[in-house]
Order: C-alpha cells, then sequence, then structure tokens
C-alpha cells in the first residue's frame, strides 16, 4: 500500500531523513519507534505534504487498496464524474500513486490520514463544520456526493459515541480549549469519520491517561485493523502497543531504519533501551 | 465655505489614495445624524463602490447607535465617523474592510464622551491582500467630565500577502480620571499550521483559507439587522481574495 524508497528530506537546510526505506502493506499495522531527533515526526509531516519539509531524493508511492464492490467511506456513493477522474485516484483501482506529487489536500482525498502529535486549534471553526467540509471535500475530489448535513450528523454521532466523546465538544471550535488527551481522541473522533485507508499517527498516545489510552487504542483497532487498511504508528513507549499490537516494529535512527523486527522488538527497546540497541 | 483638499500632512488623509480623493473633492457636507435622548439608532454602510461616507453622530442621554460596516469595494473606499456621546449614552461599531489588488479601505472615527457615563466599543477587522492597504485610525476623546467612561477598541488585520499594508492607530485622549479605556491591536497572518491541518484533513488551500478567514470576522456583525446578508457579502468577497 505505501512504498517508501530511499526517502532523502531536508527541514529548511538541514537534512532529517537520510535514505529512509520502508514497505507498508494492506492489512498491516507498523510501529516505529525511536530516539528524540531521530526524525519519527518529519517523516509523518513529509508523507502528508507539510510545507517546509523538502524531499531531496527517493520516492513515496502509494496505492490505496479498495475491496471488489467496496469503497472506503460512509455510505460510498458514485456518479457519473468518476470517470472523469485521474485513474489513479479514481477509487476501486490498484494503480500507484506518486504520492510526493499531490498536494496535502489532495493526500488527504487519495486516502492518507494524519493524527497529529499537536493536534492545531483553530479558534472560532466549529469542530463539526470543519469535519463536514473535510469529508465533503474528499468526496467531492473522488467524485462521490457530499453527505448532507443530517447524514454527516449520524456518522459524526456514531464515531464520537464510540470514542466517548460528547457531541457537545464536536460543536466547540477545533481544539480549542481541550486538554491534550481531548485533542487526541478528537485526532481518533476524526479518523473515524474520515475513514482513511492509511493513517500515520504520530505521538498519538502522548498525553493520555490509562483509561484514554485505552479507549484510543480501541479507536485505533476499530477503525484501521482492516484487511484494505494500514497504519503506522510513531511512538516513543512501548505502552501503546499492548492495546494496538503492531505486525512489524521499526527502529529509526538518525534519519533511517536501523532494525525492523516483530512486536517483541517493541518489549526489547523498552528494557534495553534505544542505545544498547545501537551498540 | 471652501474646505481645502487634504493632504498626507493631514493625519486624518495621512494613508489616503489622494488622488481618488481629489476627483471626489469637494466632498458634500457630513450626513448629520442627531439620536435624541432615550432614543436608538442604527445603521449599515456597505461600501462596494468606492465611495467616501462621513457621518456625524450626536448621540442623546441615554440614547443608543450602531453602526455596522463592511467596506469592500473600489479602489478608495473610506467610512469616516464623528460620534459625540452625551451621558449614559452607548456607540457601537463592527466594520470589516476586504480588500485586495491595490485598493485602500479606511476606517476613521473619532469618538468623543462628552459626558459622564457613556460607553463606547468599536470593533474592526481588516482583512488585505495583494497590495492593498486597508488603515482605521481611531481616536477616543474623553472630556474632562465625562467620568465613568467605558470605552473599548480592538482592532485586528490580517494580510494574506506580505505586500499588502495595514495601518492602525487606536488613539485615546483622556482628561477624565475615572475612566476605563481599552485598546488592543494586531496585526498578523493566517497561522500556517493551522491551515497545514486543515488541508491534512482534506481541504483544499482556498477553502481552508476562507474557513480561517471567516472565524476571524465572525462576530463582527452581530445585532446587524442585517447580519446574515452582510455576513453573505464579506464570505463572498472573502472567497474573490483567496
Amino acid at each position: 500500500m505505501l512504498q517508501i524508497n530511499n526517502l532523502h528530506a531536508n527541514v529548511g537546510d538541514k537534512p532529517i531523513l537520510k535514505g529512509l526505506t520502508l514497505s507498508l502493506n494492506a492489512g498491516e499495522i507498523h510501529a516505529i519507534m525511536g530516539p528524540n531527533g531521530a526524525g519519527k515526526s518529519t517523516l509523518g509531516y513529509v508523507l502528508s505534504g507539510r510545507p517546509g519539509y523538502k524531499v531531496t531524493e527517493g520516492s513515496v508511492t502509494f496505492t490505496p487498496p479498495v475491496l471488489p464492490g467496496e469503497g472506503r467511506g460512509p455510505e460510498p456513493q458514485t456518479d457519473d464524474s468518476v470517470a472523469a477522474l485521474d485513474p489513479g485516484l479514481r477509487r476501486g483501482t490498484q494503480e500507484p500513486i506518486d504520492l510526493l506529487a499531490l498536494e496535502p489536500h489532495e493526500r488527504a482525498a487519495a486516502g492518507l490520514f494524519l493524527g497529529f502529535q499537536y493536534p492545531v486549534e483553530i479558534p472560532g471553526v466549529s469542530n463539526v463544520q470543519f469535519l463536514r467540509e473535510a469529508l465533503n471535500a474528499q468526496r467531492k475530489y473522488r467524485g462521490e456526493a457530499p453527505l448532507t448535513g443530517g447524514e454527516f450528523l449520524k456518522v459524526a454521532r456514531e464515531q464520537a459515541g464510540a470514542l466517548g466523546m460528547d457531541m457537545e465538544m464536536l460543536k466547540r471550535p477545533v481544539n480549542v480549549g481541550f486538554s491534550g488527551g481531548e485533542k487526541k481522541r478528537n485526532e481518533m473522533v476524526q479518523m473515524g469519520i474520515i475513514d482513511p485507508a492509511l493513517a500515520i499517527l504520530d505521538e498519538t498516545d502522548s498525553g493520555l491517561d490509562i483509561d484514554a489510552l485505552r479507549t484510543v487504542g480501541d479507536g485505533i483497532n476499530r477503525i484501521m485493523r482492516k484487511p484494505d487498511k494500514a497504519v503506522l504508528l510513531i511512538t516513543h513507549y512501548q505502552r501503546l502497543l499492548d492495546y494496538v499490537k503492531p505486525d512489524f516494529v521499526h527502529v529509526l535512527a538518525d534519519g533511517r531504519i536501523t532494525r525492523t523486527g516483530g512486536a517483541d522488538l517493541a518489549l526489547e527497546l523498552e528494557r534495553d533501551g534505544y542505545k544498547e540497541l545501537a551498540a | 465655505m471652501t474646505v481645502a483638499l487634504p493632504t498626507r500632512g493631514d493625519e486624518a488623509w495621512r494613508y489616503s489614495d489622494i488622488a481618488a480623493v481629489e476627483a471626489a473633492w469637494p466632498l458634500p457636507a457630513p450626513e448629520s445624524i442627531i439620536v435624541p435622548a432615550g432614543g436608538t439608532f442604527a445603521r449599515t454602510i456597505m461600501q462596494d463602490s468606492g465611495t467616501i461616507h462621513q457621518l456625524d453622530i450626536a448621540i442623546g442621554k441615554g440614547a443608543t447607535a450602531a453602526i455596522h460596516v463592511l467596506n469592500t469595494g473600489g479602489d478608495y473606499g473610506r467610512v469616516e465617523l464623528n460620534v459625540t456621546l452625551h451621558e449614559g449614552a452607548d456607540f457601537k461599531l463592527g466594520a470589516v474592510q476586504i480588500g485586495g489588488g491595490t485598493q485602500t479601505l479606511e476606517v476613521i472615527t473619532t469618538v468623543t464622551h462628552a459626558e459622564p457615563g457613556a460607553t463606547s466599543s468599536q470593533i474592526v477587522r481588516s482583512v488585505l491582500a495583494g497590495m492593498a492597504t486597508g488603515t482605521y485610525l481611531g481616536k477616543v476623546a474623553v472630556a474632562r467630565d465625562a467620568q465613568q467612561t467605558d470605552s473599548v477598541q480592538s482592532v485586528k488585520a490580517m494580510l494574506l500577502d506580505r505586500s499588502a499594508t495595514a495601518n492602525a492607530k487606536p488613539e485615546l485622549e483622556i482628561y477624565a480620571d475615572d475612566v476605563k479605556c481599552a485598546h488592543g491591536c494586531a496585526i498578523g497572518e493566517l497561522d500556517a499550521m493551522g491551515l497545514f491541518y486543515l488541508q491534512a484533513r482534506g481541504i483544499t488551500p482556498a477553502e481552508a483559507k476562507k474557513l480561517m478567514l471567516q472565524a476571524f470576522v465572525a462576530g463582527v456583525f452581530e445585532g446587524a439587522a442585517d447580519e446574515e446578508s452582510l455576513t453573505e457579502a464579506a464570505l463572498s468577497k472573502l472567497g474573490d481574495l483567496v
């Protein structure tokens, strides 16, 4: 689903990613662990197209898979304009997309979701308005009919309810006055509503208490653990992996993957630390 | 009486498009509005064709006046208010200026608290793109006897391009000693991280900007009789800019 090849990227003039190669298949959950400053967050930003993060070498291809007769997103509908779309972006194809050639909003529409380490506060814009515009912008891009206010609220209510978030919070301005844990929970509600093919979750576990960690972990499993989806979990700690069991664990150090293993690798890291591993 | 054409040496015309002013000169006498004691007055000014509006407003004892301004059109648009408040009177201004290209848009106010216990509130939001210039010059004058004056000025400008200009000068001239005069002023750009966050959720760059600008001007038209049409007109102008 995601093929990252020899990726080099700079932030400003400083090289951060130095030849990162990684491949994710549909149905897999990968965890990336690594010390501070290794380039974990940079990887998430580069993949989602944040301005200022410049790819200097390498490639990323994204192939959002779709099971036959099934689409992503709530109540998928298609209309005639689908046929006019770029084949790579049309739902139901297996054409690989050159991810780096797309704008951030196009990457989102193609099925990529970035869960932010620090979700941004947007005063004056309500969560509900933001999410409805986001979802319908994606649907429009994919040639699907927009959801009406009622249809959207139904989906929003389901997702908020599943993650234990009060509907009142969905009406408040995006992340404004939310606690750290509420912001992360809100990211998961957004992921549930948008229903992406690939989620990159940047330290979604940080700032969560034990109960919230379990709720968020359950959310990730419920929304993303499906045969046609994949997850890249960026994390410092092993504890989230108790709830979301990864198929692969990678160590990211100094801008490249230095080791890959199964779920046990996370336990080993927790015990011995990154230094021991690098030695 | 002929009044001399203003120059940039005149403070109230410092940032004006003098050539446009000259073309409109001589200006008709300012419209004079007298709100009688205990009365209420409300006016919406939609400046969408490049005109100069000058109003003198005297607000009588215990009376209220509310002015809402949407200043968007023409090469040069100016709304100039000269307000005098008598005892216990209240004045509210909610103004939005939205300009692009080489437009020059201005809101110029002089609010005089002549007697005690009057309140005034001015909220001005400017969104400027291209080479546009947006100016707010607002003077609040409090006379010696005008104790318990309560006045607020909130002035913010958003620059969509580095080539646009915002001028903001909230000014206080206070002769009384028991007053509350708040003024705040900020000029900034749209939060880049906020824009990226919206785009990362699938919203196009133009829609993301529009959404944030909509939030920026939200609330200014609150209480206006034609709040909905004002907001709609502002949004449509914002849509042209992004």
